[in-house]
């Protein structure tokens, strides 16, 4: 059998999860989702100009008895903290995977304080924060926690770490 | 630019919520949730009470997931303002069966009747042409609010609708938001996915 990336094995679980919508920021960390999620028909992957939109789309397709999942990095877990309040209200599931900037080899400064602060952030907001280190068991936290997100109908977020999702070279 | 709008908040609500049947309809925040309620309170209005900005969003995960169905989001030009991106990104996935209605009084009504961005430089229904809204109406009489509500049944049609600033009586829905997503559900039939 053909070995399979951890990014893919993380794709099947959101299948297995029954995904039906993913709505992203663009980010390098999270395109082979991004392609994959554009390449399948059964999947509508849908791009944002501001993170928080997502989560008000996923409370939309969980209205109309769909599960989403929202694709996004640290940086962008800052513009989320007011809409949180939409699941958290209404008692919805919600569940996204942030690529996690500013915390292993960073090179740019400007991603360091939201990196820094993205899981207390999330926390005190009343998301359930799962992280994920290492490629051999990423896609089992994702299955996890997708299934602690819409059996349970609670918020959960996934840390992708930067260590796990590679530092960004800017010598390249 | 000024603030022209002189229709009633609730007699456009009532005309644009008329005979509503299976419709399902996301109001934003503040007045336009009370004026959908006194409407009708019914099971397929999912009210938010919160969550500024986020009641295009909703609408368009609602439609994605709910094709057959129409979608109506109703809201105001604060709650619209807050959350602009959303009309590029809706633009974008071109959903046929969302359409959004703004209630347009150029005021922030919950907070004091501040000026919004509408009354002083901003039109909502050209921004959304430039982010790609095939359909754009505004509307200043009831005459054209009429003409508007079954385009806003059949049209992916962003609607923008001048109304008076006067303030009307709160016409409050529950507010749970845990209840109103429940019975929504129930009534989509939806409840068990």
């Amino acid at each position: 059998m053909a070995e399979t990336s951890w990014q893919a094995r993380v794709y099947a679980a959101l299948k297995a999860a029954r995904i039906a919508q993913v709505g992203y920021v663009p980010d390098a960390g999270h395109a082979h989702l991004i392609e994959a999620a554009h390449a399948d028909p059964d999947i509508r992957a849908v791009v944002l100009t501001t993170e928080e939109e997502g989560i008000a789309l996923a409370a939309g397709a969980w209205l109309g008895g769909q599960r989403a999942v929202l694709l996004m990095q640290s940086s962008g877990v800052g513009n989320c903290i007011n809409m949180l309040s939409l699941p958290v209200n209404c008692r919805m599931p919600f569940f996204t995977l942030v690529t996690m900037r500013g915390e292993w080899a960073e090179f740019n400064p400007w991603q360091v304080p939201m990196g820094a602060a993205t899981q207390a952030v999330l926390t005190a907001a009343g998301v359930h924060v799962r992280r994920a280190e290492h490629p051999d068991d990423a896609a089992e936290i994702v299955a996890a926690s997708a299934a602690l997100a819409f059996d349970s109908a609670v918020p959960v977020a996934v840390l992708l770490s930067q260590r796990l999702i590679g530092a960004k070279d800017f010598a390249k | 630019m000024r603030n022209d709008g002189t229709l009633n908040r609730r007699a456009v609500a009532a005309t644009l919520l008329r005979n509503p049947g299976e419709m399902l309809v996301v109001t934003g925040l503040g007045a336009p949730t009370y004026d959908a309620a006194a409407a009708d309170d019914r099971a397929l209005n999912f009210y938010l009470w919160g969550a500024m900005g986020g009641a295009a969003m909703v609408g368009l995960g609602l439609a994605l997931a709910e094709p057959s169905r129409r979608v109506l989001v109703l809201t105001g030009d604060g709650e619209m303002l807050m959350g602009m991106g959303s009309l590029a990104t809706i633009a974008a996935a071109a959903p046929a069966n969302l359409a959004i209605a703004v209630l347009d009084n150029a005021r922030y009504g919950e907070t004091g009747s501040q000026r919004s961005h509408t009354g002083l430089t901003t039109d909502l229904a050209a921004v959304a042409a430039a982010c790609g809204w095939a359909a754009t109406a505004t509307a200043r009489d009831m005459g054209e609010v009429e003409a508007l509500t079954p385009r806003l049944r059949h049209e992916a049609l962003f609607a923008v609708i001048r109304i008076s600033a006067e303030e009307e009586a709160r016409h409050l829905p529950p507010r749970d938001g845990a209840h109103l997503a429940d019975r929504f559900r129930r009534a989509l039939g939806v409840a068990g996915d």
